[in-house]
């Protein structure tokens, strides 16, 4: 290396130059969520760890600034059942609304969980249907419009649609969290012609949530200008859920340095990366 | 076997959608008698939250729809 940079010293100031504009651009590229910054863009969840002594090392590698909670009745004799004190204090708590049906019930359940301490967060999730998991978007939004109006800072998982995006937006969400595909499926970005198109004309961040099984997909929903990924079953299903977390965060910062790099559009047919003149023939 | 102050005290609770009879007097006792780790819960009695501080205060009526809830791990 040193013989084609001349000296080590000058590589090294190369390197640092390098990393001095990755600084600049990504510098204030903080994800925004209801006036709240956050520097990691990935989101993680609490469900399906094998040991709940696995979050907070997960969270330390991941950089994950962000976690979901859901609400429970609690059965006495499964023991200490609160998971929020897994939960390092520097890390935003998310509950969600999860065992809601209707609009009604996740407004309740918000209510308790801001009430518990929780902070204004609140992931909005309202499903009826029990095989996808897929989220009721009209009861949704009613929730939405109910909660922003409370003051919460709502997060709402729902079905990509753009109108419905839009409404969501006007009833004061403070992002929109559409899903790739069905929760804990492992099955990528099955939406992603929609979600491109949400990314297109909204204007509210949106956080890809659900259905994400491989940092390769995380990276591709930041690539299509993602401003955050939810990421909870591949992490903690995974055999090394801390390595795991690793993996998912520096693909969702692969993902988003592509994305601000405006990569160059797909070609049909091959473009000659070397000149085509002055061959050796 | 409880005796004839047992029944005079005694009522009938909806807790965690299961009927409970119980002759606690506060949401406190309630929840120190059915054997919940205090620290961990939210308490909810007929849909209204009920803050820690408050539980010794309160007083449960026959009929009362009380949830004991906790945060547990979820997406």
């Amino acid at each position: 290396m040193s013989s084609r940079m001349g000296t080590q010293w000058s590589c090294s100031v190369l390197l640092e130059a390098v990393d001095v504009t990755e600084y600049r651009k990504t510098a204030n590229d903080a994800l925004l969520l209801g006036g709240v910054r956050f520097s990691s863009r990935l989101l993680t969840g609490t469900g399906k760890f094998a040991s709940r002594e696995l979050i907070a090392p997960m969270l330390a590698a991941s950089g994950s600034e962000m976690i979901t909670v859901a609400l429970r009745r609690v059965d006495p004799k499964a023991g200490e059942q609160d998971i929020l004190r897994y939960i390092p204090p520097s890390v935003q708590v998310l509950p969600n609304t999860s065992g809601a049906r209707t609009a009604e019930e996740a407004v309740r359940i918000a209510r308790i969980a801001r009430e518990a301490g929780c902070g204004d967060f609140i992931k909005i999730e309202v499903i009826t249907d029990n095989r996808y998991l897929l989220p009721d978007n009209a009861e949704t939004l009613k929730a939405t419009e109910l909660l922003a109006k409370e003051g919460f800072i709502v997060l709402p998982y729902m079905m990509p649609d753009i109108t419905v995006s839009k409404q969501l937006h006007d009833a004061g969400a403070a992002a929109v969290m559409p899903l790739g595909s069905p929760i804990g499926s492992n099955r990528g970005l099955e939406m992603k012609a929609m979600i491109k198109r949400i990314i297109e004309s909204s204007k509210l961040p949106v956080v890809v949530d659900a259905g994400i099984g491989r940092p390769s997909q995380a990276a591709e929903a930041m690539e299509l200008g993602a401003d955050a990924v939810l990421v909870n079953t591949a992490i903690a299903t995974s055999s090394d859920p801390v390595m795991a977390g690793k993996a998912f965060a520096l693909a969702v910062q692969a993902g988003r340095l592509a994305r601000l790099a405006q990569l160059a559009e797909e070609q049909e047919y091959a473009q000659a990366s070397s000149p085509l003149t002055g061959f050796l023939r | 076997m409880p005796d004839c102050r047992y029944f005079l005290f005694t009522m009938q609770i909806i807790l965690n959608g299961q009927p409970v009879d119980t002759a606690d007097q506060t949401l406190r006792e309630l929840i120190a008698e059915q054997g919940f780790v205090p620290d961990a819960i939210v308490a909810e009695v007929n849909f209204e939250l009920i803050k820690k501080e408050h539980w010794q205060q309160h007083v449960l009526q026959d009929g009362d729809t009380v949830e004991l809830l906790s945060f547990v791990g979820g997406g």
